[in-house]
């Protein structure tokens, strides 16, 4: 697999690993006093547990698992209004399949598919377009869901309906940004975090300057990352490196793909369709001034909200997490995934209680899936 | 040729003249199931030696679409009730094929269907002895399901059964992982991507008889379909109660169907396959059995995999970058992320 076996080359990650380690041991980092550095992307989490880098770097680096899964961090209350709307008379419903098994107060989407509702897996919210146009006598409803790297792609489409006249579209959005959330976790007086690897397939759309103000205001290093396991390993020295240099900047280690500036065609598109809310609900974090985008008036003929009466509000209807869960302080390193009381007992990837195991990128699915937690249980 | 029709219609399922065309032009003239009773009535000398015992098992083949690259719903349902009788040690010798159709569905697309089935059985050494066909109204089904239920018989001396893997066997199988959920994935057209993978689809039982001539203290193979080897694996671990230790490294995979798997963010390990198989040998064994395998088309590209390890009772891979983690069950279906 030559477009990615150069990423996981197991030579190259030894000649890192050392590296990473004199500079750890450089730096005083130990078991017992951690560098803490947080991976923000859920594609990261994944990356880190399915390598086992989390077991091969130096013992004196502890990854804190970030809030960046979409899935993950997305409100019950939001999952419900989904689910109101996916069970409307004439409604087709598509979302990313991702979102299917996401539980609301009373059920997932995917149960809701079982009870009758139309729902349908999409690949892209263009695939939701094309139904609109077979289907005109429905109304087909896209679940718009994610961080920058998915907005542009929801924004296009409401573009191309706009431009089509389809009158049958709407996207229920549910778009967030991640710049916000990490400057609320930098705001937390409880966080201990050291440093960041930034998501690259977010910043191949805004570019690297929006985490400016991680190095600027707060002094912590940040290097955008991508997702191979030899990008993860490089991050972590860029970062580490920073940290021994008393430096605090923003890296780009994923120059390959990342433009430092973003991609301007995407960025038009973000501009022209959405503003930012006053603030959303993020599960496990609570509400985050300015962290959701809407769709702007302009475009209101294409806004589930709009077109089912369900709007957003602070404070409307929040929904209380279930008791014990600890997802907000293992997001904010205070907690490991194992630490929660609910992890493993509660809380399983079969029934899932917190944000963090909701989807298979969230922090703790992936402890259980790939055994952070199990593995190093003493054997039987 | 009664049958004028180009598709299925109510009628096909009546009971009267229509039916009986239908079941006489597309399906028994195919199959040729000895007599015309409502039962097969089959000789079993196999089963007359000592220590021999019937296998019976049956599994119901609903897939969309129904021709892929590589075969169709009727291989499938050949290939699959085949290796369920396989993988337990047994000769696969009768299957019984019951057809679910919805009305509209094109007589000639049953037509090669069941050609498929009648060309796959001869190959697997299996005669379709019986049947049932039922046409049911638009929407209530998808296409044509089809069951099959097969008999084949466990020679005296052969004892197969997952709990019977212990510490020190060696897993094998028997080429590349993952080709069929791949091409199914591919070819359902929603995915916007090419490729040139076909699904991995055949019969596996002359490929076990082969493995158990050379390999007599075989102790348990499983066939990877939904789930995939992962699945397999977890199951044998847990009947067995001991740990399986597999090698990232030693996976057979495609590079498509790895670069499938990265755009989607599913895991090959869990992709469905229906050719595939892996087979526990005692170590002194393996060699033997490997080779048996190879020198079958369907076993060419065969591997060791892993083995089955004392000290826990996981599933865990040592990943290419010499990491480890623990290969679990999946929980429901894989579903592809949205970034």
């Amino acid at each position: 697999m030559k477009f990615a076996s150069e990423f996981r080359d197991p030579k190259a990650a030894k000649v890192l690993l050392a590296e990473i380690a004199k500079v750890a041991d450089q730096i005083g980092a130990m078991k017992d006093k951690p560098v803490h550095i947080m991976e923000v992307c859920g594609g990261h989490t994944h990356s880190i547990f399915r390598y086992g880098l989390d077991k091969l770097v130096h013992e004196g680096i502890e990854f804190i698992h970030g809030p960046g899964c979409p899935v993950c961090v997305l409100p019950r209350a939001r999952v419900d209004e989904c689910i109101e709307i996916a069970e409307r008379e004439g409604v087709i419903f598509t979302t990313f399949g991702d979102a299917m098994r996401v539980p609301g107060t009373k059920k997932s989407l995917l149960q809701a598919k079982a009870d009758g509702a139309d729902i349908r897996m999409v690949y892209s919210p263009l695939d939701a377009l094309e139904l609109a146009r077979r289907n005109p006598e429905r109304e087909v409803v896209f679940f718009g869901l994610g961080f920058e790297t998915t907005t542009p792609s929801t924004a296009l489409a409401i573009q191309q309906a706009a431009r089509e006249g389809l009158g049958n579209f709407s996207v229920f959005c549910n778009h967030i940004t991640v710049p916000e959330p990490i400057k609320a976790l930098l705001d937390d007086p409880h966080m201990c975090l050291d440093g960041f690897i930034g998501p690259g397939h977010v910043s191949m759309v805004i570019g690297i300057h929006p985490y400016d103000f991680i190095a600027q205001d707060y002094g912590k290093p940040i290097a955008v990352a991508g997702f191979e396991p030899l990008d993860l390993l490089q991050s972590v020295l860029m970062v580490l490196r920073q940290i021994a240099e008393g430096r605090a900047e923003v890296e780009n280690q994923y120059a390959r793909v990342v433009p430092e500036y973003g991609n301007p065609v995407s960025l038009a598109a973000i501009d022209d369709v959405y503003e930012t809310r006053p603030s959303f609900e993020w599960r496990g974090l609570g509400e985050i001034d300015k962290s959701g985008l809407r769709i702007r008036t302009q475009y209101e003929a294409y806004d589930a909200e709009e077109k089912f009466g369900i709007g957003y509000a602070a404070g409307r209807r929040e929904v209380e997490e279930a008791e014990g869960c600890a997802c907000g302080q293992v997001m904010t390193g205070r907690m490991k995934p194992v630490e929660c009381p609910q992890f493993g007992r509660g809380c399983t990837p079969e029934m899932p209680l917190g944000a963090l195991m909701v989807s298979s990128e969230g922090a703790c699915a992936a402890y259980w899936q790939y055994g952070g937690a199990r593995a190093v249980e003493p054997a039987e | 040729m009664a049958l004028r029709d180009e598709r299925v219609t109510l009628a096909h399922g009546g009971g009267g003249k229509a039916m009986r065309d239908l079941i006489e032009e597309v399906f028994t003239s195919v199959f040729a199931p000895p007599g015309m009773e409502d039962q097969a009535r089959l000789q079993a000398e196999a089963l007359a030696e000592p220590g021999a015992r019937l296998a019976f098992t049956t599994d119901s083949y609903v897939v969309t679409p129904i021709e892929f690259p590589g075969g169709d719903i009727g291989k499938i349902a050949v290939c699959g009730t085949v290796n369920d009788l396989a993988v337990g040690g047994a000769k696969p010798l009768w299957l019984s094929a019951a057809f679910i159709i919805e009305e509209g569905t094109e007589i000639a697309l049953l037509r090669r269907i069941v050609a498929t089935m009648a060309r796959e059985a001869e190959a697997a050494g299996v005669k379709i002895v019986t049947g049932d066909t039922k046409v049911v109204g638009r929407g209530a089904c998808d296409g044509v399901f089809v069951t099959t239920a097969g008999v084949g018989v466990i020679p005296g001396g052969v004892e197969m059964a997952a709990g019977l893997v212990a510490p020190g066997d060696v897993a094998i199988v028997n080429g590349v992982l993952g080709d069929h959920g791949a091409t199914i994935l591919a070819a359902r057209g929603d995915l916007a991507l090419s490729s040139a993978i076909e699904s991995d689809c055949a019969a596996l039982g002359h490929l076990m008889a082969d493995v158990l001539a050379v390999a007599p203290g075989a102790k348990a193979a499983r066939d990877l379909t939904r789930g995939g080897l992962a699945s397999a694996l977890n199951e044998i671990a847990e009947a067995a109660g001991c740990g399986i230790e597999i090698a990232e490294d030693a996976l057979p995979l495609r590079t498509e169907v790895v670069g499938m798997c990265e755009i989607l963010g599913l895991d090959p390990l869990y992709l469905a396959n229906e050719g595939r198989l892996v087979v526990f040998v005692p170590e002194a064994e393996a060699e033997a059995a490997l080779a048996a395998m190879r020198a079958r088309p369907e076993g060419a590209g065969a591997v060791i995999v892993g083995c089955a390890v004392e000290g826990h009772k996981q599933v865990r891979m040592t990943t290419a970058f010499g990491g480890q983690r623990i290969v679990d069950m999946l929980v429901g279906e894989q579903l592809p992320r949205i970034c």
